[in-house]
């Protein structure tokens, strides 16, 4: 891996909400392979950021380039195909749906059976699912999810296995670069350090690249080779965890001025 | 969402699933021999305090032909979670395609390919068959037409296109009379005369093991059996759509279309195949009933169609294929039959004179606020819908089933 291996860049890219400038001309890289987070004070325009990258958002200006192609103002499932995988902040599972279901769905722009093969149920399709299907099992056991949980609706898993569910179907869409918006938000302390390990598994074993929103500093220092810190929709600073947390203008960002004593 | 919370509700035991095969298979069985025999069994078989209560065969014809329509509509409202109220459009273009295809209203030409009308009538005459395939058809591509600009919007918004072009197409229909010099659907007169089902003479001829025309002879018995293939039919494809995975995706979908786009799915292709598929056998039902009737008209196609079909959906178990095949059979028996048998039965027993069928939209409003009040999930809900209606219940019985050790608590 070369400094120069970029897999996500952003040149300018912009956001406004009439007349809100939610992401003002951001700069910003990921390196492929590696771990890094995105943090700021809320509102700061994280989430919307997100929200480009992944096609939910048209960006109002500036370039997106993802693994070498242009992808600003693609459709969301075009972007997914692509390899971008992400999770929501508030989760946002298939709540009717089982476990197994759930992690079907995330393999959806993986599979090639349409209506015909389905309604014939084609060899290559009756096969397709089989191997659907148990490669969805491997993904539920590998997050860490319990085997009984297949069965069960999504909407009925304790939290930490909601939290679970949501990377494990992330993962079934196959992603070059997994964005994470807050994963360890309700995590106790021994979960998030758990979670913090899981993420650096899944780097090494699947060989992705990470993107995490993060609130916790603690999770932010540990598990991040870099950190680009936003306020206001702008790149405030960025750089090792380290250096950021010192940085003046972050604590300012984040704790406000210091007053006159 | 906020319900009243009633005292009573209606629930059906819950059995093992040991039990419910054993009971369910053949119990299905007897209702299908039932099913199939039905036309001889009412003539010859049953006695008179039953025909009574039963519709005769054409009616059954109507009743499970209403039926596809509410099985077609289960795609869209109860798979794929889009509201749609102007499902009557489909009903009416199967409707008319049956007329264009199977009547003497282009009478300037005059072309038979297996039709049932008399050799050398005016007008194109196809073999039925391929006229209710061709309506379906046709209805699929009106439901992609029509999909492509509404079905970006959402839920209620959704809806109120939806009824507006359940009213465009009727109007369409009447004005459709002087189009650029050319009368395309006879206005408000509507079609006349369209053949019935058949095989045509010219088929007799070349497959001789097929029955001679007998168009007019009109048979209630085919047009029975027509439908109840067709209903065999619209059920098998919604089951096997619906596990597989362009129905995860439909469900995915009705879950949550912003996560469903996230996780790959192309929302517009995928809302379209449930509209395509749905307006399909829509048009069908429609052709098979207008091939019945021999006549069609726009005044046909009153929004009133919509909300029955859609009842049958809603009433029946929305997602669940038995139950829409219930809630189907059940509201339009009741529509096309019960209510004159309980009129009847009403009157002779009392002496009195009361028109009951008049009354039928008050009862059936009674009926829609009763069932949303006691059973809201319908009939025979699928077990999605049941566990998102009745929340308290599943984690009243989860949290039993963890103190049992059924089902454990957060592993590390």
């Amino acid at each position: 891996m070369t400094d120069g291996d970029l897999l996500l860049e952003t040149r300018a890219l912009r956001k406004e909400f009439g007349g809100l400038v939610a992401v003002a001309d951001v700069d910003f890289t990921v390196a492929r392979g590696s771990i890094s987070s995105l943090i700021g004070p809320n509102g700061a325009g994280k989430t919307t950021f997100f929200n480009m990258v992944t096609g939910a958002y048209q960006p109002s200006s500036g370039e997106i380039v993802f693994d070498g192609r242009e992808i600003g103002g693609l459709p969301q499932h075009k972007v997914t195909a692509l390899g971008v995988g992400r999770t929501f902040q508030n989760i946002r599972l298939f709540g009717t749906m089982t476990t197994l279901e759930n992690v079907l769905v995330g393999m959806h722009c993986r599979l090639g059976s349409g209506v015909w093969r389905s309604l014939v149920r084609a060899p290559a399709q009756r096969r397709e699912e089989a191997q659907a299907r148990a490669r969805a099992r491997e993904l539920i056991a590998y997050c860490g999810l319990p085997a009984r949980a297949e069965r069960q609706y999504a909407r009925h898993l304790a939290y930490g296995d909601q939290r679970r569910l949501e990377v494990a179907r992330a993962l079934a869409t196959t992603p070059k670069l997994l964005l994470l918006d807050e994963p360890t938000a309700g995590m106790n302390p021994q979960e998030t350090i758990a979670f913090i390990d899981f993420v650096r598994k899944v780097r090494d074993e699947l060989s992705l690249t990470v993107l995490l929103i993060e609130h916790d500093m603690k999770v932010v220092v540990e598990v991040s080779e870099r950190v680009t810190v936003l306020d206001y929709g702008e790149k405030i600073a960025e750089g090792e965890p380290a250096a950021v947390t010192s940085d003046e203008r972050v604590r300012t960002a984040y704790l406000g001025t210091k007053a006159a004593v | 969402m906020t319900r009243v919370a009633l005292p009573v509700r209606l629930r059906l035991p819950a059995l093992s699933a040991r039990t419910r095969r054993r009971v369910t298979i053949p119990v299905a069985a007897a209702v299908v021999v039932w099913l199939l025999l039905y036309p001889w069994l009412y003539t010859s078989y049953l006695s008179n305090t039953l025909t009574q209560w039963l519709p005769d065969t054409s009616t059954a014809f109507v009743i499970l032909a209403f039926t596809v329509m509410g099985l077609g509509l289960n795609f869209v409202v109860g798979y794929a979670g889009l509201l749609d109220l102007g499902y009557v459009a489909f009903f009416a273009s199967g409707s008319y395609v049956a007329g264009w295809l199977a009547s003497q209203q282009f009478a300037g030409v005059t072309i038979s390919l297996g039709g049932t009308a008399a050799k050398g009538t005016p007008g194109i005459h196809i073999t039925p068959w391929l006229v209710i395939l061709a309506a379906a058809l046709f209805s699929a591509v009106l439901g992609v037409l029509i999909g492509i600009p509404t079905l970006r919007l959402r839920g209620d918004y959704l809806a109120i296109v939806t009824l507006g072009f359940g009213e465009i197409i009727p109007q369409f229909v009447n004005n459709g009379d002087n189009i650029a010099g050319h009368n395309i659907t006879n206005g408000s007169f509507g079609m006349t005369g369209i053949d019935g089902l058949g095989f045509g003479n010219r088929l007799h001829s070349v497959f001789s093991f097929l029955p001679a025309n007998f168009l007019n002879e009109i048979d209630s018995r085919w047009y029975y059996w027509t439908a109840l293939a067709l209903v065999a039919i619209t059920i098998a494809t919604s089951i096997l759509l619906r596990d597989s995975r362009l129905g995860r995706a439909w469900v995915a979908i009705r879950e949550d279309e912003d996560a469903a786009g996230a996780m790959g799915i192309p929302l517009m292709r995928t809302k379209t195949m449930a509209y395509l598929i749905g307006a399909f056998f829509g048009g069908a039902a429609g052709a098979l009933i207008t091939l019945q009737a021999s006549a069609t008209s726009p005044d046909a196609f009153v929004l009133q169609i919509s909300i029955f079909v859609l009842s049958m959906v809603i009433l029946g178990g929305m997602g669940n294929v038995w139950g829409v095949l219930v809630g189907g059979l059940v509201l339009a028996y009741v529509n096309y039959k019960g209510l004159y048998a309980i009129g009847n039965t009403f009157n002779s027993t009392f002496g009195t004179n009361v028109q009951v069928p008049e009354y039928a939209n008050l009862i059936y409003g009674a009926a829609i606020v009763l069932f949303m009040l006691v059973r809201p999930e319908g009939l025979i809900p699928s077990a999605r819908r049941r566990s998102e209606l009745h929340e308290e219940e599943e984690e009243e019985r989860e949290a039993e089933a963890a103190a049992h050790g059924e089902i454990g608590g957060t592993p590390a």
